[in-house]
């Protein structure tokens, strides 16, 4: 199985193909078309992230000892943004998430591309998939 | 003559880059941009005058209370007070709304009523609602209508003799509607209430009369009229403002300290505790006068210019809808287009160097009127232009293009 590190090597790369603003959001919104979406079910208030403009939805449910993140937005670059973040961090051990940094998300130009309140959905994102993980830990413990 | 090249040229940061290319500052209902004139002002007082006011026998105080109690001059001169002492110098416009909803508090009779309407900015929202939590008295609100218009026959309805205040804004921060606050103020006195006037979204359009109004209280910010951000207005009538409890203790308010007793001493500094913001309030005088040197004529028929351009080229691209159509309004277009999140428009138009603002424009209850999470506002100033405007059109138009 690829480690989280690993996984976001092969994300820094992919969008080093790209040389302008236009191909990197064509991209991400390339990748929102491709979001393991959360059921219907778990689209509840309880699941929807705060300090997003948007609205985004994170559900984790545990398989095999491995969290399985499914979530969705109703704006098309926040999707593309938490499917990068799923594609990195769904079905990986919660230890092995704890344990991850998230400097990839710089490298990869995001960050300087989003304005303060639209990075604190970004920070918020982290932090809701984190705190699954610290939920699903004490569960293993 | 109105030559916005040459008033462009007094606007350092409309000649800056952003994401490569040149800036186009569509957000001035948020804030609007400084002049070097007003700019001057702030790095002149740090340079010569900087020193505390009212209390310094020595030069440099006297020069700054001088120039800081001339703004309250200018600024009582602009805006038609009968006295200078009825212009409190705040930190903006929420704040003077909270002193006024604050020192009700002590004022309140059991079964007063407060109407409210239904297109505020939540800063003249919360601080009323916080007073109704205080008091036990009802908040009414006036409707609006699909036009993004207030419904006059329900304010009618809803007056009586429990009425004890009524607030609304000048103009809709959402939407740019013009409200008819003459009337509002008439009809509000027939019953024996007091009204308050939020003109932050007004005054960067429209220069209001307050003895012609006859308004109780009106409040607003600087940093909307090409001032700086941390300071703002709250106008009260004289007679009014010397009922109202002080809002905060501190030095400068008091006439007379002893453990025992304080005494507060009149206006306005009764409701102006510490060291104000001195070279905020001196920069308000100076963007006041900037104003008035282009003259709000001028910019009236110009922005209205710009408005009439934009509403006709913005309604050209498929699927987009203008919210708030009123027959009066200033030069604010909300919109969405069809099938796509402002945020995502907001965002793509941001790497094109345009600022636009997204989002629900802190006034939710319009939003959920319409039932829509938020939209995109292009808020216009008079240093903008119908090439700037084309700019938006045609980035609009990648953005459709991309995210559809």
């Amino acid at each position: 199985m690829e480690t989280i590190a690993e996984r976001q090597q092969e994300v820094i790369e992919e969008f080093s193909l790209f040389d302008d603003w236009m191909q990197r959001y064509e991209h991400m919104i390339d990748l929102g078309k491709s979001l393991p979406l959360i059921s219907e079910e778990h689209k509840t208030e309880d699941n929807i992230i705060k300090g997003c403009q948007s609205k985004v939805w994170v559900y984790a449910s545990l398989e095999a000892d491995q969290l399985v993140f499914t979530a969705d937005s109703d704006a098309i670059i926040t999707k593309g943004i938490i499917a990068i973040l799923i594609r990195v961090f769904s079905n990986q051990p919660p230890k092995a998430i704890l344990d991850a940094d998230t400097d990839f998300i710089d490298k990869i130009g995001l960050k300087e591309h989003l304005s303060p309140t639209r990075a604190n959905g970004l920070v918020s994102m982290i932090k809701q998939i984190k705190m699954y993980a610290v939920a699903y830990q004490t569960q293993l413990n | 003559m109105f030559d916005v090249n040459k008033i462009r040229s007094d606007f350092p940061i409309l000649s800056r880059q952003v994401n490569g290319q040149p800036l186009i500052y569509f957000d001035n209902a948020a804030t609007s941009q400084t002049p070097n004139q007003v700019i001057d002002v702030i790095t002149d007082y740090y340079k010569r005058l900087n020193s505390n006011i009212h209390r310094g026998v020595h030069k440099l105080s006297q020069e700054a209370t001088e120039a800081y109690e001339g703004a309250r001059k200018t600024i009582k001169e602009h805006f038609n007070a009968a006295h200078a002492h009825e212009i409190i110098l705040t930190a903006g416009t929420t704040e003077s709304i909270n002193l006024v909803a604050s020192g009700y508090t002590s004022l309140m009779k059991t079964g007063d009523e407060l109407i409210i309407s239904a297109l505020e900015h939540h800063s003249n929202i919360v601080p009323w609602q916080m007073l109704c939590e205080r008091t036990g008295a009802q908040l009414r609100v006036i409707p609006m209508t699909q036009l993004g218009t207030l419904d006059m026959d329900v304010f009618e309805s809803l007056l009586s003799d429990k009425t004890r205040l009524v607030f609304v804004n000048h103009v809709s921060n959402a939407l740019g509607t013009v409200n008819p606050i003459e009337e509002i103020i008439t009809k509000a006195h027939a019953v024996g209430a007091e009204v308050l006037i939020d003109g932050a979204q007004a005054c960067p359009h429209i220069k209001p009369d307050l003895l012609d109004l006859d308004v109780d209280y009106y409040v607003t910010s600087a940093h909307k009229i090409c001032g700086p951000t941390g300071v703002g207005m709250l106008y009260g009538k004289e007679n009014l403002l010397n009922k109202l409890p002080p809002y905060q203790g501190g030095g400068e308010m008091i006439a007379t300290v002893t453990f025992e007793k304080t005494t507060y001493t009149g206006l306005p500094h009764k409701f102006e505790a510490g060291t104000p913001n001195i070279s905020g309030g001196i920069a308000f005088g100076a963007a006041l006068d900037y104003m008035n040197s282009i003259g709000y004529g001028a910019i009236a028929s110009y922005e209205a210019e710009l408005l009439d351009y934009a509403t006709t080229v913005l309604k050209e691209l498929p699927g987009l809808k203008i919210y708030g159509e009123a027959p009066e309004k200033t030069a604010v277009i909300s919109f969405n287009v069809k099938g796509i999140h402002p945020y995502d428009i907001g965002s793509i138009l941001d790497q094109m160097g345009i600022a636009v603002r997204t989002g629900h424009h802190c006034a939710q209850p319009i939003m959920d009127y319409f039932e829509i999470p938020g939209t995109i506002r292009a808020s216009f100033s008079f240093y903008n232009t119908k090439e700037e405007i084309d700019r938006l059109i045609e980035g609009l138009r990648k953005a459709m293009a991309m995210l559809q």
